[in-house]
């Protein structure tokens, strides 16, 4: 780990107040290049807010988050620019579903003129390629089975080459067969030196991959360590039972 | 004695001859002619002023309730929403004519169309909308995770994927605003309703000029209902 390095992503008491939930409540985390963080924690414990506030898909209504040098929840930050940087992996896939494989992944790179349909062409095949669903360039996303789905979407954010990606239960939406395959894909970005942060359900994963793991529960940021002293001592309580519950 | 011989040929025979006096004498079938082409003149004049409209509008009120901008102009196309929906289109066809058009001499076909055009504008923003918003909030999500802007977002992935339910529904939109333009004799406009109903005062006959007209409306609206269906069952098909 290079812990000498700056952070790729940083939140500093960023807090979300929903009308009448606190669904963020003064959470600071440091994101450093490299490192693989799950967030768990139960159902309603704010994991998808923190998730989806470091790259502004929901607004925080305080504290800050910072991409490398920049704070990106300020006035006058192109929002736009700094998603380059920032790949996103949902639940549900979001494919889209007028537009085939290659389609999918080329359009953000070749819209926002980062790469020519050419390149952009190969380097889907490529990451397809990695992902062995080669063949399936020319399918839409209604002819894939759910597994497969999520492999195109982690292909589609790969495709722009983001410093960083973010993953929201990307296989919660999955039947259990196909769980595997996808946990198969991250682990090999993992393993490559991807950046993520991942909210998850699969303690297994948590544990082999992360390098750290964050505890949230009722909008905080409970307790956070490395899988081995994460599972093996968990300090707090809530935590506690938690993961009696989960385990 | 309808069974008898004799009453089906006078029944032929006087058929025949008003079908004569209606359509052949003088020409009159000349009166629906040119008033159909006139409805057809304003029903597509009125539903491309009102897609303009209708788009315009759409966008502004799915972008304010998306992104939470262009807030005074969602203003001013939620009254334009509720009067025009809110009142008869036929008092909207008179005002326009009678009161904004009054002191200017500008041509009645032109009235009419924008008349009917702004009037179908209120209901194809709404059906636009619908379709823009019937698109699951998760694609605009993914298009703005990928940094893609809101107008790329737009034109990119939501819209292509609004017109499957959008066109139809605008097929429905023209046939209710091809019968609507029957009434555009309030200003004088002879169009085919008016057609027939000129036919009835000179001839004094009301069944035959007005069948007609309402058989050439039914054919118009069989004919575009079934484009409809199948335009709905390709899109299906495409999905
Ligand atoms: N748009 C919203 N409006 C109001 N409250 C919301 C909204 N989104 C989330 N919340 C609330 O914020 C809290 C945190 O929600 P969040 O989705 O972040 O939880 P989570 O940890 O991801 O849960 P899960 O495991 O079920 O996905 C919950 O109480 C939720 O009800
Ligand atoms: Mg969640």
């Amino acid at each position: 780990m290079s812990n000498d390095a700056k952070p790729i992503l940083r939140a500093v008491e960023l807090t979300k107040q929903y009308p009448t939930v606190l669904a963020l409540d003064h959470v600071s985390y440091e994101i450093f290049p490299g490192q693989v963080v799950c967030v768990v924690g139960p159902s309603g414990s704010g994991k998808s807010t923190f998730i989806r506030c470091l790259n502004l898909m929901d607004e925080p209504t305080g504290g800050q988050v910072w991409f490398k040098d920049q704070q990106i929840n300020a006035p006058g930050v192109d929002i736009n620019r700094v998603r380059q940087h920032i790949g996103m992996v949902f639940q549900h896939f979001n494919l889209f579903p007028h537009l085939t494989v290659r389609k999918n992944i080329t359009l953000a790179p070749t819209l926002l003129k980062l790469k020519t349909q050419e390149e952009a062409d190969a380097t889907a095949d490529k990451l397809l390629e990695r992902v062995g669903l080669r063949e399936k360039a020319d399918a839409f996303p209604g002819q894939l089975a759910g597994g497969q789905k999520q492999r195109i979407a982690i292909v589609r954010a790969l495709a722009m080459d983001p410093q960083v990606l973010l993953f929201d239960e990307p296989t919660s939406a999955l039947d259990p067969e196909m769980v595997g395959e996808v946990l198969q894909v991250m682990k090999g970005l993992a393993k490559a030196g991807m950046t993520m942060a991942v909210v998850t359900h699969e303690m297994g994963f948590a544990r082999e991959v992360a390098n750290h793991v964050l505890f949230m529960d009722h909008g905080r940021l409970v307790e956070e360590n490395p899988p081995q002293e994460f599972f093996g001592h968990p300090q707090s309580p809530r935590l506690k039972e938690f993961l009696s519950k989960v385990l | 004695m309808f069974l008898t011989l004799e009453w089906w040929r006078e029944a032929f025979h006087t058929f025949g001859w008003k079908f004569s006096q209606n359509f052949l004498e003088a020409s009159r079938w000349r009166l629906l002619a040119n008033g159909f082409v006139t409805t057809v003149e304003i029903t597509i004049g009125a539903v491309l002023v009102g897609l303009a409209i209708g788009f315009l509008v759409a966008v502004i009120r799915t972008t304010h309730d998306k992104t939470g901008r262009l807030k005074f102009l969602n203003f001013l196309a939620r009254i334009f929403l509720t009067v025009i929906r809110g009142t008869p289109t036929m008092v909207q066809l008179l005002i326009i004519y009678f009161v904004i058009f009054a002191s200017v001499n500008v041509d009645k076909l032109l009235v009419a169309i924008i008349a009917f055009g702004i009037n179908s504008g209120a209901y194809t923003a709404e059906i636009i909308r619908a379709g823009l918003m019937a698109v699951d909030k998760g694609q605009y999500e993914a298009g703005a995770s990928l940094g893609l802007n809101y107008y790329q977002t737009m034109t990119r992935i939501i819209v292509p994927q609004a017109f499957k339910t959008i066109l139809p529904a605008l097929g429905n939109e023209l046939i209710v605003l091809l019968k609507e333009t029957s009434i555009s004799g309030y200003i004088a406009m002879q169009d085919l309703t008016k057609g027939g109903d000129i036919i009835r005062s000179q001839t004094y006959d009301a069944f035959m000029p007005l069948l007609a007209v309402a058989a050439i409306y039914l054919i118009c609206v069989c004919g575009l209902s079934w484009c409809v269906t199948r335009m709905e069952r390709r899109l299906k098909r495409n999905e």
